[in-house]
Order: C-alpha cells, then sequence, then structure tokens
C-alpha cells in the first residue's frame, strides 16, 4: 500500500523517529514486534472477540434520513459513539493493552487531552488487571472533571501535567519524560502521532471502522464505496481509521475537518494544516503550529480533543499529496451543528464529532451523493458546554 | 580536528563542562557566564538554546528554558551574542537545541550561523542516529560541524560500538534512565554500568552528565569517564546566586 510507511516510519516526508537515546531501546522493541502481534491469529481472535463482545461492534452504519433530507443527499452516520466509553478512542486501547500484555509489560502510562482516550485506557487496564497512570494537562483536569473522576473510579492515577501550556500537548511530554525515566513501562499512545511505530499501529488498530463501513454500506445500499468520508482531526485516530480501508480508492473523497476555534486568522485556532509548517513534535515529523523560531504554538479549540497543535504524520502526507482534503469548522459552527444533530437525528455528538457535521451547509451536496461522516465520540462529556450556550 | 578534541590532547581527566539556558536569568547574561565560565576554569562550555517543548529535560532546565523564553530569547539573538564575543572567547563552546528549532531555521542557515559563532560541535538530543545518518551527516561535514551522540544505561553495546565509530571527540554519556536534573548519589548499578562502558575500550572519550550535581558526584564520575557535564545544579545556583556565584560554584565542584 502507498499509504504505508517505509521502514523508518515515513509517509513521504512526514514520520519517523526523534527520540532521545534513553527511549530507543523502548521504541524499537514495539517496532519489531507490533506487526508480528497484530497478524498473529491469537491476537486477531482476542481482539475481534472483545470488539465484539465488550465495546459492542460492530458499530451501526445508520442512515439519517433527516439530515439526508436537509442536505439533499444520503448521509450514513458511523457510529463509533456507541462503543463502550462513547468513543472510537476504545478499539486502540483494546488493540494495544493486547500488544502490552503480549510484551509482558505491567505498567501502563497514557496521555489525555478531553479524557476520552484516558477513560479508554483506565478502562482497559481494569479489565486486564494493569497498573495505570494518565497524564493530563492541569487545564484539561480543570475543564474535564467528569473523565477524571471515570478514571479515577476505574483505579487510574491522574497526573497533573504543570509544565508549558497545561495542555495536551504538556501532558504527553511528561508522559514521555515519565516513560525515560520509567523504561519498562508501556506507553499507549491515543492517536496516530508520536514516533515511529506508534501512527501505523494506531491507524491498523482504528481501520476496524473502515473495514466495517465497507461491508455495511454495500449490505444497506449495494454499493462498494461511498462518495465521500468526512471524519474529524486533531492528531486524528478516528479519521485514520475511518479511511483507512479507502485510501487506495482515489474515487473516494475524503474530508479531514480541523477546529478553527474562533476562526483560522484569528489567533485563537487549532487548524494545522492551514496554520502549521513542517517540524517534529512527540517525536514524529510533521506540520504542526509553531513560530518562526520553531517553538511551539499552544493552539485553541472549544474542543479538548482537536486542542494539538500538530496532527499525525499519515495525515500530513495525506495532505500534501492532496489524498485529502482538508476543511476546518469554527466553535460556533461546530455548536450549532451539535445543535442540528441532536434535534434531527436525537443524537448528541461529541463536539469534536460535530465539526465534522459543521462542514455540510459549506459543500456543494448531490443528490446522488452517499456521505458518510464518523461519528466519533457521544456528547455526554460536552453537556456543560452545550447547556452554556443553550442559555445564550 | 574540532576544539574539544583539541582540548583532550591537552587534558583528558577530570574536564568540567557546565550546561546553561541562553537567555536565563537575564536576556542578556549570555556572554558573562561565558566569561566568568572561562576565567574560572572551565574546560568547555554548553550553550542551551531554550526550548518550548525540552522533553528530554527536568523541571529546573524547562523552568530556565521558560523564562528565556519570556525574555525574548531566540535563535537570532543568542547567534549575535555568540558572534560578539567570538574574538575574546578562548573555552569551546558545544550548543545544544532539539531538533524542530533546526528544522524551522532552516538546516543549512543554522550551520552557517553555527560555524560564523566558533562553534564547531553540536547536541541535539531527539536527533537519533538513523536520521543523523540519513540527513544530517553530510550536511554537518560540509560545514565541519561534529554531532556528539549520547549513550544510556539501555544502549546496547552493538549500539555503542557504532556511536563510537561515527564520533569525532566524545560521546555523551547519560548517567541514568532519567532526564536532566535527577539528583542523589551514584548508585552501584550506575557504577556497573560505568565500569562495563569503560572495559569497552571505545576510541571515543566519555564525558557523563545527568545527575551530576557537586563534588563528589563529579570526583565519581571523573573516575570512569574523562570529564562531566553540569546542567541543572549549574541553573539552580545561576538563579539563587547569579553571575557573581560562578566562581564559587565552580571552586565546588571542582574540590
Amino acid at each position: 500500500m502507498k499509504f504505508n510507511p517505509d521502514k523508518n516510519g515515513y509517509y513521504g516526508q512526514f514520520g519517523g523517529s526523534f527520540i532521545p537515546e534513553l527511549l530507543y531501546p523502548n521504541a524499537k522493541e514495539l517496532e519489531d514486534n507490533y506487526m508480528r502481534i497484530i497478524e498473529s491469529e491469537s491476537f486477531q481472535k482476542e481482539y475481534k472477540a472483545l470488539l465484539k463482545d465488550y465495546v459492542g461492534r460492530p458499530s451501526p452504519l445508520y442512515l439519517a434520513k433527516r439530515l439526508s433530507e436537509k442536505y439533499g443527499a444520503t448521509i450514513y452516520l458511523k457510529r463509533e459513539d456507541l462503543n463502550h466509553t462513547g468513543a472510537h478512542k476504545v478499539n486502540n486501547t483494546i488493540g494495544q493493552i493486547l500488544i502490552a500484555r503480549e510484551l509482558g509489560k505491567t505498567q501502563i502510562i497514557a496521555e489525555t487531552g478531553a479524557g476520552q482516550h484516558g477513560v479508554a485506557t483506565a478502562t482497559v487496564c481494569a479489565l486486564m488487571g494493569l497498573e495505570c497512570t494518565v497524564f493530563m494537562g492541569e487545564k484539561d483536569i480543570e475543564r474535564q472533571a467528569p473523565n477524571v473522576a471515570r478514571m479515577k473510579m476505574l483505579g487510574a492515577k491522574v497526573v497533573p501535567a504543570t509544565s508549558g501550556s497545561k495542555t495536551l500537548k504538556d501532558a504527553t511530554n511528561e508522559a514521555i519524560r515519565y516513560w525515560i525515566q520509567n523504561p519498562k513501562a508501556y506507553y499507549l499512545i491515543g492517536s496516530v502521532v508520536g514516533m515511529h511505530p506508534y501512527p501505523d499501529m494506531v491507524a491498523r488498530l482504528q481501520a476496524i471502522i473502515s473495514e466495517e463501513m465497507k461491508w455495511q454500506l454495500k449490505e444497506h445500499t449495494g454499493k462498494e464505496n461511498p462518495d465521500t468520508i468526512i471524519a474529524c482531526v486533531g492528531g486524528g485516530s478516528n479519521a485514520a481509521g475511518a479511511f483507512y480501508h479507502y485510501l487506495e480508492d482515489e474515487e473516494v473523497e475524503l474530508i479531514a475537518v480541523e477546529a478553527a476555534g474562533l476562526g483560522v486568522d484569528s489567533g485563537e485556532s487549532a487548524a494545522t494544516s492551514q496554520l502549521g509548517e513542517v517540524g517534529v513534535i512527540h517525536g514524529s515529523k510533521t506540520i504542526l503550529m509553531q513560530d518562526e523560531y520553531g517553538q511551539i504554538v499552544e493552539p485553541y479549540s472549544i474542543s479538548a480533543g482537536l486542542d494539538y497543535p500538530g496532527v499525525g504524520p499519515l495525515h500530513a502526507h495525506l495532505f500534501e499529496t492532496k489524498r485529502a482534503k482538508f476543511m476546518n469548522a469554527t466553535d460556533k459552527e461546530a455548536l450549532t451543528a451539535a445543535y442540528e444533530l441532536t434535534r434531527l437525528e436525537g443524537i448528541i455528538p461529541a463536539l469534536e464529532t460535530a465539526h465534522a457535521l459543521a462542514v455540510l451547509p459549506k459543500m456543494d451536496l448531490k443528490s446522488d451523493q452517499t456521505v458518510i461522516i464518523n461519528l466519533s465520540g457521544r456528547g455526554d462529556k460536552d453537556l456543560a458546554t452545550f447547556i452554556k450556550h443553550l442559555e445564550e | 580536528m574540532n576544539s574539544i578534541q583539541q582540548i583532550f590532547q591537552k587534558n583528558d581527566k577530570n574536564l568540567l563542562s557546565i550546561f546553561f539556558t541562553a537567555g536565563f536569568p537575564k536576556l542578556d547574561a549570555t556572554q558573562n557566564i561565558i566569561k566568568e565560565l572561562g576565567e574560572n576554569g572551565v574546560d568547555f562550555i554548553e550553550v542551551g538554546l531554550p526550548y518550548s517543548d525540552p522533553l528530554a529535560d527536568g523541571p529546573t532546565i524547562q523552568h530556565s528554558s521558560s523564562v528565556a523564553l519570556r525574555n525574548g530569547m531566540n535563535l537570532d539573538v543568542v547567534f549575535n551574542q555568540l558572534q560578539e564575543i567570538k574574538s575574546m572567547n578562548t573555552t569551546p563552546l558545544v550548543l545544544m537545541g532539539y531538533v524542530n528549532q533546526i528544522i524551522k531555521y532552516g538546516e543549512d542557515a543554522f550551520c552557517k550561523k553555527v560555524v560564523a559563532c566558533g562553534i564547531d560541535t553540536v547536541i541535539i538530543p531527539d536527533l537519533p542516529m538513523v536520521e543523523y545518518e540519513n540527513h544530517y551527516q553530510a550536511l554537518f561535514k560540509k560545514y565541519g560541524i561534529t554531532n556528539v551522540f549520547l549513550i544510556t544505561p539501555q544502549t546496547s553495546e552493538e549500539r555503542i560500538r557504532k556511536i563510537d565509530s561515527l564520533t569525532e571527540g566524545f560521546i555523551y554519556m547519560v548517567a541514568s534512565s532519567s532526564i536532566t536534573g535527577a539528583k542523589g548519589e551514584i548508585s552501584a548499578q550506575q557504577i556497573d554500568y560505568f565500569e562495563r562502558i569503560k572495559a569497552m575500550n571505545l576510541r571515543s572519550k566519555l564525558i557523563i552528565g545527568f545527575g551530576i550535581s557537586d563534588n563528589e558526584t563529579f570526583t565519581k564520575a571523573c573516575e570512569y569517564g574523562n570529564g562531566a557535564i553540569i546542567g541543572s545544579a549549574f541553573i539552580k545556583s545561576l538563579d539563587k546566586n547569579g553571575v557573581e556565584g560562578i566562581g564559587n560554584f565552580v571552586e565546588l565542584i571542582k574540590g
């Protein structure tokens, strides 16, 4: 596949493994083993069984009739919001926890922004009886209290990241620093970011989303492929999963939606592809938001899950080669879209997911066009934000 | 022969190297710090380029970096400062920064400036060997710049041999599995590691860093390596006693 990374973890010019020597043995161990484990029969059997009986997969592909009517196209929603723990994140944590166990690791560390990946990690650690430490920006701990409580109830230790801007990028820095000092731990990264082989490994574990979409759409419509797939992108794990099995099908339009915050040019944005330049973040060469001297800039979005100054190297490559079209949605557009889906379909989406929905009015949709939107998560965690704006 | 190798030719025992973050505690402190360190007999100096996301650094260097960036430090300012004192300074300088700073500045432009400052040695903690060989080795060679590699207690013998063959001058031997600023004594486990590396009879010199903070740890490190690097402890001293305290600090370390 031309969208697979090469042996050094590069997608075109993006990817690689820019890590301190201290992390080399850890990354190398994973690099040498992840494909063997993922492709083994025993892993596939256990992974698929857990996805079915524990997560509740396959997640439905739902024809959103009223939404379709409104936008004059055939719109399907891939219901990742119905997964256990409420988002696509668990597909990856189930897979990685099995890999960690296979490698004999007993201590798991993770980073989290909105807390969805932290909850999904704490969940699988509880399931496997493994010790779990989650790094979370001090600022995010304050604004995502329910997820912090869930992680604690699940038995995870939540460590506040107090360095830098005290959000996701700093939580990731702290997780990496902890990993340097505790090389026996397993670092369970939550998105298609970080040093090789994480971007590829996480994409493969999220690929179940598009694997199901393929047969589900055929079952619904008889069609091989949709015309368009839309997904939101922070680091980009749900988009990687939704695009994965369509990357080679060039006739399928792939749309990645970034968070524009208060507007792409407002200075308060997280639209990395529009504002970023080539650089290295968290061990990966990609597109990232930085100043003229390469200092990483803090992004802004109403959605803590899209609030990341970089983007996975696969997405940087899809952007550069124009295989995916990059669009964006502001805070306000996302809120409007969340309300619209709730009222039209009775589904409250996560704020992250609402960004994917928010591009529908900006598209020139045709009546015979089939669109799949990856509904990556549910909106319970964002109720406080929704209520605040309901009152406005 | 690079500037650090020239030092080794004169003396290769008990070498003391000091790291500081450019722009800390004050934007214009760089030149005075270098002058004081040189006058007090420090053998070579590492100038840290402050970075927003220093992955390999502990709280002390992180803090100094944040302060330096707030003070307005950037690559152009530090290059100007270093060029200004080039003719007066006789202590070799090593530049230490993260790879993203170099990519953004432009690899070629960065190398030109480094050379213009009279510097021929750099340490880039997040530039691994494979990336160096594929993307930087030829460029650095063109400008006569030496890259310093790090080894750690987890680095395999095979990899250490390879690093040794790529090294011109010294290998930066990270004393323990830690970020910078680790404190305490040197453990028996670390001594085993130091002895293991010493027994490899590498062609490169060994300079030990991370967790070296006082006379005791410095002396111990020098039993196994050709010298040691002190960073976080020096930054703490700078923070407390300022540039005036440098002489005293160096004296205490050397004993």
